[in-house]
């Protein structure tokens, strides 16, 4: 309970503490690794970067994405019926689908209870849940992959010194969040759609691309050259709405602190790397560790990390097996 | 007590002050940008900048805008592909269904009404079941003195010729099958073609001009039971259209 708290608070914005206390199994592991020293921590760090490595969960995902998204193309362009709609509301073999964030705006401006959307939400609800974190986000959403090539570029450019990343405050998404939802319940609109880069991208691949995408194009320019990732982290309601949902799942990126060298090669690539905190030397309080609620699930860490300390897993699954 | 429970060293205090207070002043005009680019949308709204002719069903603008999604189910289904989405340009309209109606109107070839039964979130108006219910706006005629009929004159030839692409599913060819308007000649002694093509009983006929039997002149009348599902706008020969839809208009409204 505790913990599942301190993960909803740093997914608000807070900043991650130092667990004040540890499990004895934790202290120990601690204090084998503090004997660790000097050539022979050196040799390990250099054995375990030996390998190069992969990009497999990256590649799976990328796949799985652009293949999400070209059914909602195909799938219209061929008249096929199999999915209707776009990403912020569709129909699925018959079953209605319905983003949870458009959902709450079209309800907050609107002030009616939708039945289809309610049972479109609980279609939803229940397979992000099952899914866990911000899955919806990395393995789903148009713009994060378009942001993700982005940051790419930020990062290239970054290393010639060319761009710098001015970071903002990671409070800022709660507050922007409580903002867009005021503005859709007093102004009657659903002020936040009219700029969701995943809307305007998820209409623009199945009915083509339009002025919107100016917008969207903006947004990227910028993330590129001032500040890393900016919308993802610090703007969208749709991350934190699904975070929410989220934040106790059976599916999840967990953390053992066993093999870890505690260099954070997985905080380097995380879009959100304040869930990776754990990984600092003295941050775990205990020898596994379940990745916090703002996690997107993209395995970024899992593929980066050299030492397998990363692994995705089913809660429950490790016992029954 | 082991070491590892001692308090982190305190950071430099005066470099980290400043460098989060830039941070937060960062992160508030940030936030302030992104608020009042969303804002914007009201400007379209408001002034009705761009004015558009909704699919059948849409309820009261104001709530159409709140209630509509922007998932497109409506412009999936529709047999005639008359439903578009909005751009930038219409603010909080972006991604809100509407027929343009000159380029493809609705026809309503689509066995009830297609496009609300796909709606997910009564924005089409599922108390909707049949056209005649349908209220979108009204037909008239707005350049009577280039209307054939009011000048007693024929229709020979194609609507509306290449390149335009508009299509009609006609009963009498094969209702499933969009003929293009381009592709369809008429042959009329007196052009009717807004009465002959409009889709709902009644809506629109030709009333002669003068008591004259040997006056050939008529003229469109638009009725009561007229839904404003474009047809007659997009069918009309005459360039631009004789006959237009009133957005939204209501019978009896000035
Ligand atoms: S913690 Fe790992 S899986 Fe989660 S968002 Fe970061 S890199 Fe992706
Ligand atoms: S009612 Fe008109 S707009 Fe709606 S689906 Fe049918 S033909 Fe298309
Ligand atoms: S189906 Fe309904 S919610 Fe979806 S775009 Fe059309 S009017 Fe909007
Ligand atoms: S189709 Fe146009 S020109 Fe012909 S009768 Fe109707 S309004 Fe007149």
């Amino acid at each position: 309970m505790m913990k599942l708290f301190s993960s909803l608070k740093v997914m608000l914005g807070a900043a991650p503490q130092r667990p004040t206390e540890y499990t004895p199994e934790a202290q120990a592991m601690m204090e084998a690794k503090r004997l660790v020293k000097g050539p022979e921590k050196a040799r390990q760090i250099k054995a375990a970067h030996a390998e190069k490595h992969s990009h497999k969960w990256r590649n799976i995902r990328w796949a799985t994405l652009i293949a999400v998204n070209l059914i909602f193309v195909l799938s219209y362009r061929f008249d096929v019926q199999l999915v209707e709609g776009a990403l912020t509301a569709s129909r699925v073999i018959g079953f209605h689908f319905a983003d949870l964030n458009s959902a709450i705006q079209v309800m907050l401006a609107y002030k009616v209870i939708l039945i289809n959307l309610v049972i479109g939400t609980g279609t939803v609800l229940f397979m992000w849940w099952l899914l866990g974190g911000r899955t919806f986000c990395s393995w789903t959403c148009p713009y994060h992959l378009l942001a993700e090539i982005a940051e790419k570029i930020h990062l290239a450019l970054a290393k010639r010194k060319m761009v710098v990343d001015y970071p903002l405050h990671r409070g800022s998404r709660t507050v922007l969040y409580v903002v867009f939802a005021a503005l859709a319940f007093i102004s009657g609109y659903t002020v936040f759609e009219s700029i969701s880069p995943t809307g305007i991208v998820s209409r623009a691949l199945i009915y083509g691309p339009g002025l919107a995408m100016v917008w969207v194009l903006g947004l990227l320019a910028y993330e590129i050259i001032f500040i890393r990732r900016m919308w993802c982290r610090y703007i969208c309601p749709i991350g934190l709405t699904y975070g929410f949902v989220g934040a106790v799942s059976p599916l999840r990126v967990s953390y053992s602190m066993e093999n870890c060298l505690h260099e954070g090669d997985c905080r380097k690539v995380c879009l959100v790397p304040h869930v990776l905190d754990c990984t600092k030397k003295t941050y775990a309080d205990d020898i596994k560790v379940a990745i916090g609620s703002d996690c997107t699930r993209c395995g970024l860490c899992i593929d980066a990390c050299p030492t397998g300390s990363l692994k995705y897993e089913v809660k429950g699954l490790n016992r029954l097996l | 007590m082991t070491e590892h429970d001692a308090p982190p060293k305190a950071a430099p205090v005066l470099h980290a002050n400043t460098k989060t207070r830039r941070m937060v002043m960062r992160s508030i005009a940030m936030g302030g940008a992104v608020v009042g680019a969303s804002l914007f949308g009201f400007f379209p709204v408001l002034r009705k900048w761009t004015p558009r002719l909704r699919p059948p069903g849409a309820i009261d603008e104001t709530d159409f805008l709140a209630a509509c999604i922007k998932c497109g189910q409506c412009v999936q289904v529709c047999p005639v592909k008359a439903i578009e989405l909005g751009d930038l340009d219409e603010g909080f309209g972006v991604g809100v269904p509407y027929v343009p109606a000159r380029a493809q109107a609705c026809d309503f070839s689509c066995d009830a009404v297609q496009c609300v039964l796909a709606c997910p979130t009564g924005a089409l108006s599922h108390k909707i079941s049949k056209k005649e219910e349908v209220r979108m706006g009204l037909a008239r005629l707005d350049r009577p003195n280039a209307c054939l009929a009011r000048k007693g004159e024929g229709f020979k030839g194609v609507a509306r010729p290449a390149p335009f692409k508009g299509v009609h599913r006609y009963p009498e060819i094969d209702r499933w099958k969009p003929v293009k308007l381009a592709e369809y000649k008429y042959d009329l002694a007196l052009c009717d073609l807004c009465v002959r093509e409009c889709p709902v009983p009644n809506a629109i006929t030709l009333e002669p001009l003068s008591g004259d039997p040997a006056d050939k002149r008529r003229t469109p009348v638009v009725h009561q039971a007229c839904v404003g599902c474009g047809m007659c706008e997009m069918i009309c020969p005459t360039e631009p259209a004789s006959i237009v839809i009133d957005i939204r208009r209501k019978w009896g409204d000035a």
